[in-house]
């Protein structure tokens, strides 16, 4: 029933992940001063003349078909891709571009080798980028823990609902993309703020004297970032929830299983696929999650997004910047294909 | 194991009066808002019994098996199972398992998980359940695929799954919803007999729903033909095929030709019936009936004796013409069409390799024996 949700579970957080590292390393690419024209017109025309003469010498149409999602994938993932990496093993200087070249050739004509690992030996040793990494890693992993605790009873709830109530339900789930996100971020500051409406009601009712503190607190960071990110929690697990044949629950409950055993025993191991595909669409972008600290947390709260944001535009320190940036993919890269390869495991077995 | 003698010493309960029913339904209706699924259903069912409920869809038998299986609430009457009211029995502690329609097997576990899962929520030991589910998949001929998962099964297979499961606890009742419907023709065939099979030796009562009255013929030891939410009639097979009660019934199992009538004077064991298609006929004489009442007079196909010169002995003679037939190896089936119009259904047993059969555009004689009309009121 779910042969391909597995696969297309890590798939989908895999694009994701990239897609958000690819538009961090696009942002340093589009400001070489390299032509971008030239290079996208030379890919395109690359992809042409490649099709024509694959016509010719008979490549197979499968190749065809995927040539776009390939073509898309080699330029706005796997170029900026190698220039980041290019960028990560120079130097910070200032010039323009403002890092170093990667050789030098000597007057005597021999080639001087400059690049080095130094960025990465720099950014592993230093307890401010690990602090950042680990202080990313918690944040995100507790958000997506919060999400996934309120988003599955929604989900299960809109799965369980009837039609016409149920479209109505996940409409509301997908509403707030229709405004903007940095929007409705800032509209939970007028929730949280000392003159919040948060506060305002709980002043009214009596319950407290003094206004509480929830701004620039970590804990509206969970707020912001669980908020903003329960839909793609939400709808990965409705899709799961909703094929589940409910046959399998009355058989579980004429087996003699109570409802918490049935759930424990059928529905939650067959909404697996909801969860990690979910899990990952929250964890990932939480990850490098820049705006929502910066508008809800406290300003001494380290996380890798911030962290990149100082290194590329205070520091202009372009290398040490796309070493973080990197490292940081290795860190989502690698869980992703181990996670993959134990459920493609699974299936075969 | 081997068969229960007990229910081998009485095979037919429900003939004795002094018998007590296993399963009594009791006025039992079922509401969907405005529609009734079923409507003042009330039939006993006896110990040991293979108990089919026949029906086409919508008539309302599984809504009656789900009630039974405690998955929908009936909005009056009662359900007994062994001297036990369910009213208030939810479906986990019923001593009913059912057997799903589309198997619902458990997909992310193995045939013998899914085979064990009733008896390890009974709290029963790890080590008591899997021997339990290796006697069951012995029983089913399912011991070489115990840790397939049910994806890597055939449809039989799974079927076979299904029931072992159905089956692993014990229960007093088995109730199957379409069995063998996923089945393809010739495994069905096959999958009856080794339902029987396997009925017979644990001795568990079973009800089965089905749409399918050959199904329904050879499986049950007796068959409610279900209609509009209600029983129709219960009966034996035979019973069934030989005396139906309603026209829908004579309908629904096999095929029938029916005519319309008046009854006309009646003298002994038989009556006149005026009928506009045949004319004047002899049909057996039926008690409580008026003369000039409206009736209808059901033959079945096999019945009717075609032949090509009117018989010496023949009564209730008509002449026909012969439309079409279909040679369908056993017998050929024809359609045949009397001076006024109407077109007849007869089928003929091919028992020899007869070298000069009936064949299309001949002009045949049909006869109609008094005591194979049935006489239907409704």
């Amino acid at each position: 029933m779910s042969a391909a949700a597995p696969r297309f579970a890590p798939t989908v957080g895999l694009v994701s992940g990239l897609g958000i590292l690819a538009a961090m390393a696009g942002l340093g690419w589009l400001m070489l001063p390299t032509n971008v024209a030239t290079v996208l017109s030379a890919l395109i025309g690359l992809a042409l003349v490649a099709f024509v003469l694959g016509r010719l010498v008979g490549w197979s149409d499968r190749w065809m078909v995927i040539a776009i999602p390939l073509l898309w994938f080699l330029v706005f993932f796997l170029v900026p891709f190698f220039v980041l990496g290019r960028i990560s093993l120079s130097e910070a200087i200032i010039a323009r571009p403002p890092y170093s070249p990667l050789w030098e050739t000597a007057p005597d004509g021999s080639i001087e080798i400059l690049a080095s690992l130094q960025n990465y030996a720099f950014i592993l040793g230093d307890s401010l980028y690990r602090n950042a990494y680990l202080s990313s890693i918690q944040v995100a992993g507790i958000s997506t823990i919060f999400a996934l605790l309120i988003g599955y009873p929604i989900a299960y709830y809109i799965a369980r609902a009837e039609e016409p109530k149920r479209s109505i339900l996940l409409l509301m789930v997908i509403l707030p993309f229709w405004t903007s996100f940095l929007l409705r971020v800032y509209a939970w500051i007028g929730f949280l703020r000392r003159e919040g409406v948060i506060n305002n009601i709980l002043m009214w009712s009596g319950l407290i004297d003094e206004p509480l503190v929830m701004m620039q607190t970590p804990g509206a960071v969970y707020v912001g970032i669980v908020y903003t990110y329960l839909p793609f929690m939400i709808l990965p697990l409705y899709a799961t929830l909703v094929k589940l044949d409910g046959a399998l629950l009355e058989a579980a409950g004429d087996l003699g299983a109570s409802p918490m055993v049935t759930f424990f025993t059928i529905t939650l191991p067959l909404s697996m696929p909801g969860i990690v595909a979910g899990s990952m669409l929250v964890f990932i972008p939480a990850l490098g999650e820049y705006v929502i600290p910066a508008l809800l947390g406290p300003s001494d709260m380290l996380m890798i997004g911030r962290t990149l944001w100082d290194e590329f535009f205070s520091s202009r320190d372009w290398p040490v910047a796309s070493s973080v940036a990197i490292i940081m993919l290795i860190l989502v890269v690698l869980p992703i294909m181990w996670l993959q390869s134990v459920q493609n495991r699974q299936e075969q077995r | 194991m081997t068969s229960n003698p007990a229910i081998a010493a009485n095979t037919r309960p429900w003939r004795d009066p002094s018998a007590k029913p296993f399963i009594s339904i009791k006025n039992i209706t079922k509401r969907f808002g405005d529609f009734t699924a079923v409507n003042d259903v009330s039939l006993d069912i006896y110990r040991g019994e293979l108990f089919c409920l026949l029906g086409g869809s919508g008539c309302g038998k599984s809504t009656l098996l789900r009630m039974l299986a405690g998955f929908e609430t009936p909005t009056s009457g009662q359900i007994i199972i062994d001297g036990q009211d369910m009213a208030r029995v939810t479906s986990d502690k019923r001593p009913t398992n059912m057997m799903f329609q589309s198997y619902a097997l458990f997909p992310h576990m193995s045939v013998e998980k899914n085979v064990a899962y009733g008896l390890l929520r009974e709290g029963k030991s790890k080590a008591e359940a899997y021997a339990r589910v290796a006697e069951m998949l012995k029983l089913v001929k399912l011991e070489s695929f115990a840790r397939r998962k049910p994806h890597q099964l055939s449809g039989g297979q799974r079927q076979r799954v299904a029931l072992a499961r159905a089956l692993i606890k014990q229960p007093k009742l088995l109730l199957l919803d379409e069995p063998l419907g996923a089945l393809d023709k010739k495994l069905r065939e096959e999958t009856q007999f080794e339902l029987i099979r396997i009925q017979e030796s644990l001795g568990v009562t079973f009800i089965v729903v089905t749409h399918d009255q050959d199904e329904a013929m050879t499986l049950a030891t007796r068959i409610g033909v279900m209609s509009d939410g209600v029983i129709q009639q219960v009966g034996e097979p035979r019973e069934i095929y030989e005396t139906p009660n309603t026209r829908f019934v004579a309908d629904f199992i096999g095929s029938v030709n029916l005519f319309e009538g008046q009854i006309g004077p009646g003298a002994g064991d038989v009556m006149r019936v005026d009928t506009e298609d045949l004319g004047p006929v002899t049909a057996p004489a039926m008690r409580g009936l008026t003369q000039g009442q409206k009736i209808w007079l059901a033959m079945r196909p096999e019945r009717v004796w075609m032949t090509r010169e009117v018989p010496p002995d023949g009564v209730n003679t008509v002449p026909a013409l012969v439309l079409d037939m279909g040679y369908v190896g056993h017998m050929s089936s024809y359609r045949v069409q009397l001076a006024n119009g109407r077109v007849l259904r007869v089928t003929q047993a091919n028992e020899g390799r007869r070298d000069n059969p009936i064949t299309w555009d001949e002009q045949v004689q049909l006869s109609f024996d008094p005591p194979d009309f049935r006489v239907l009121t409704q």
